[in-house]
């Protein structure tokens, strides 16, 4: 160094720092401490021997002891799965009723329930099982296809006009419009005597002969007061729950051209045990009957 | 070169002595040995009884029962991590409760500056961790290789059988206790006697055998090896402790103004008409100084206030028949006040202008004094400490041992059925904080037409539902509260849900808001 600057009082160099007139002594560190520095060079030479740690173009160095995190994780998840196995199968061979009516196994199927409809059931129900237009709400007391807990399984298990599946819900409402069966102020007719059933607003003049078109068209499979069916998926129609929205226009067109859901029959892709679980999360939200 | 026939003089030179002599800028500099001579007095007295108590409650705590009935600890100091609970004797401490030990840290805090603004370093003399289990280190060192000199001897000698076989024994016993040390730390964790057995028949957890095995290196390195160095080069607490001392704060203080000019030969120097101080320059207050300074630099960033070097120059003054406190706990004022007297000119001390002929000192030395001891400062200190205590005790006796937290469910917020009625639904966490069972009544106020359900149960019950909670634990409820359409208004509908305990005479409230608007 070109010009040194000692200190007076301590006779020590200093660093050449200066801070309101207090200089910083240029104090040597102790030897341990420069050593315990040496150590970690050595320590760290061995990490990138030992673990995956250099990248390159395409890949990393994999290190001697060939470990990765994702091994690690699948180890986990494996030990994860085999302490669930137990439960799990004793899940798969129970009815819906026992496993709600066991504490242990309902509190573990409610949670791994919640998880499936998060993988599986929410792109169309939504992450809360809201529903939305077109896609039923699954917290309220209203039920399509019923909403008893073997309903539900059913439900769940060969899904709702599935291609893929014999025993799937299947009905179709005729397209009155589309297909001429009834005029244009006929099915006005009716609208408005629906939405008089659902105590929404309505005309009132248009209603009443509605109720004649309701009977000889609708009735048999919405019920003669609109109560729906489950049998074969007609929709409660004296409530304000409504799958593709209850508003006049929204009536017209599902009576015109009607629209018709499809679910997936989920049996065949994720088990007895997880369409269970998914049920039991679903009754758990509180609107199974 | 002997003073008297009874002092000894020392041949020591103090560890951070070296810098004054050389212009160093070398990269590291090589530990300087220090071997710290035994001493007796009053301040080793003490460091002994505080070394006693805080290693003993530090050991023994773990192993105290308390009788807190089925189903919980019989421990009765316990950091239960697993189920999340804290016992101290009555107390028990759930996660939520943690401003009790945030409190208890406060207090720490507060209690250090009030000590150290009073007595300065205090704690690192006496009752830090590194300095209690450094100076039982020292002990057993000094036990097995003898007191400075010997040790000294032993440390230049080569290895032969004897040097071996002292080393090896100093070596395990000092491991020996830094296990012992590491061992009591998890016994503080768990159930001390099964974990104690589990521990010897290898069936406790990895964690035990690793945080004995991580105490037990940690201790012996610090303790047993490093000692000093770990106050001079690893601990942020020197640098700051120059902040939290004033003039009034007692510190171990080299008085020059009675010490200077020192002198090995003082009755020469005074036949031949030179003033000679009282320090004799014996060193014997470097040499059983444990950090290895010599005191009569003045304040030091190394120096941890034990006192030690007291004990040594009081025994010294003592055999010279000198009043003693050449080196004492003093405050800068009084020092100050003493060097004017002393040093008129601020130039040299003249030892004469403080001493009568005949001994002892003259009308306007200033000695200790308790009055320091109470001053706004540490008034102030007092206050805050006191005022955090008494509002962590009153927190204590009020705290409540039922409670209600409530989640309003968010996705959808409201869900309308077909009766036309709209249900909310609400996720319900209630606390038992209490060691046994009791029966909670859930009830909802306010909300007029409104009916609760408990997820699980069949349809609406009604206004209220019991609930059974388990000793000490936290139950989840799903609740869903229904208003019929006749009742329903629009919009946001403040009401509270409430679990009560009657025979308990305790209630819990939880403000909660109904609405009726679906999330779309």
């Amino acid at each position: 160094m070109a010009n040194k600057d000692i200190d007076d009082v301590s006779g020590v160099e200093t660093t050449g720092h200066e801070w309101d007139g207090i200089k910083e002594l240029n104090n040597p560190l102790p030897r341990w401490w420069i050593n315990t520095f040496y150590i970690t060079i050595v320590f760290a030479i061995g990490y990138c021997v030992l673990y995956p740690a250099w990248p390159g173009l395409t890949t990393n160095t994999k290190g001697w002891w060939n470990w990765s995190a994702r091994q690690d994780v699948a180890a986990e998840m494996s030990a994860v799965d085999a302490g669930r196995a137990g439960i799990e199968q004793k899940i798969a061979a129970s009815d819906i009723k026992t496993i709600l009516g066991d504490p242990q196994m309902k509190v573990f199927a409610v949670a791994a329930g919640a998880s499936a409809f998060k993988a599986h059931c929410s792109q169309c129900h939504g992450s809360g099982a809201q529903g939305n237009v077109g896609y039923p709400n699954l917290n309220d007391d209203d039920w399509l296809w019923g909403g008893t807990p073997e309903q539900i399984v059913a439900t769940i298990s060969h899904g709702v006009r599935s291609p893929l599946d014999a025993d799937t819900h299947v009905s179709q409402m005729p397209a009155f419009g589309k297909d001429g069966v009834l005029t244009a102020e006929q099915i006005s007719e009716v609208t408005n005597y629906v939405l008089q059933l659902a105590q929404l607003d309505h005309n009132a003049d248009k209603a009443k002969p509605g109720e004649q078109v309701f009977k000889d068209n609708c009735a048999s499979c919405h019920g003669d007061a609109g109560q729906g069916n489950p049998d074969m998926g007609a929709p409660k129609l004296a409530d304000k729950i409504w799958l593709y929205k209850g508003a006049t226009d929204a009536i017209i067109a599902q009576v015109t051209n009607p629209r018709h859901g499809v679910m997936p029959a989920w049996l065949p892709q994720l088990g007895e045990a997880k369409v269970k679980e998914l049920a039991a999360y679903v009754i758990s939200l509180g609107g199974a009957k | 070169m002997s003073l008297t026939p009874d002092i000894e003089q020392a041949d020591v030179q103090a560890v951070n002595a070296g810098a004054k002599a050389k212009v160093a800028s070398q990269l590291y500099a090589a530990r300087v040995k220090v071997f710290p001579k035994d001493v007796q007095g009053a301040f080793r007295r003490l460091k002994w009884i505080i070394m006693a108590v805080t290693l003993g409650i530090y050991y023994i705590t773990p192993w105290l029962r308390w009788h807190r009935g089925a189903g919980a600890p019989d421990q009765a100091v316990l950091l239960d991590m697993v189920h999340r609970r804290f016992y101290f004797f009555f107390i028990e401490i759930w996660p939520q409760e943690f401003y009790f030990v945030a409190g208890l840290l406060v207090m720490a805090g507060v209690g250090l500056f009030l000590v150290t603004s009073v007595v300065g370093r205090a704690w690192c003399g006496y009752a830090c961790p590194q300095t209690v289990w450094t100076d039982l280190f020292i002990a057993v060192e000094r036990l097995i290789e003898g007191d400075r000199n010997a040790r000294i001897k032993l440390d230049k000698a080569p290895y032969g059988l004897r040097k071996i076989f002292l080393r090896v024994g100093k070596h395990l016993i000092w491991l020996l206790i830094a296990m012992v040390t590491g061992g009591a730390w998890i016994f503080y964790f768990a159930d001390a006697p099964s974990l104690a057995k589990q521990l010897f028949t290898g069936q406790a957890a990895y964690v035990a055998y690793a945080t004995v095995a991580t105490l037990t290196a940690t201790t012996y390195i610090l303790g047993g090896l490093m000692r000093e160095q770990v106050c001079i080069y690893m601990c942020p607490w020197p640098r700051i402790q120059a902040a939290m001392l004033d003039e009034d704060s007692l510190v171990v203080t080299y008085n020059d103004w009675r010490g200077e000019p020192r002198s090995r030969g003082v009755k020469k120097a005074r036949a031949e008409g030179i003033s000679a101080g009282d320090c004799v320059d014996c060193n014997a207050c470097v040499a059983v100084c444990p950090v290895g300074i010599d005191i009569r630099h003045g304040q030091q960033m190394e120096c941890i206030t034990c006192a030690l070097c007291i004990d040594a120059c009081d025994d010294i003054m003592g055999k010279l028949m000198r009043p003693h406190g050449l080196i004492s706990y003093s405050t800068l004022r009084d020092y100050n006040h003493n060097m004017a007297l002393a040093a008129p000119s601020g130039r040299a001390v003249s030892p004469d202008l403080v001493r009568k002929p005949g001994g002892g000192f003259v009308e306007g030395v200033r000695h200790f004094n308790w009055r320091v001891v109470f001053r706004l400062r540490t008034l102030i200190y007092v206050g805050l400490w006191s005022l955090v205590g008494l509002g962590l005790v009153a927190a204590l006796l009020t705290r409540d041992r039922l409670r209600i937290n409530v989640l309003h469910d968010r996705n959808p917020i409201a869900v309308n059925l077909t009766s036309g009625a709209v249900r909310n639904g609400y996720t319900v966490k209630l606390l038992n904080m209490q060691p046994e069972a009791r029966t909670v009544t859930v009830a909802i106020d306010g909300l007029p037409g409104a009916q609760l359900t408990l997820e699980g149960t069949e349809g609406a019950i009604g206004r209220s539902a019991e609930v059974k909670l388990e000793p000490d634990t936290l139950e989840t409820l799903h609740l869903f509260v229904t208003v019929s359409p006749q009742m329903l208004q629009s919009g946001k509908t403040p009401f509270e849900i409430r679990a009560s305990d009657f025979r308990m005479g305790s209630s819990a409230i939880y403000q909660a808001s109904f609405e009726t608007e679906t999330a779309k």
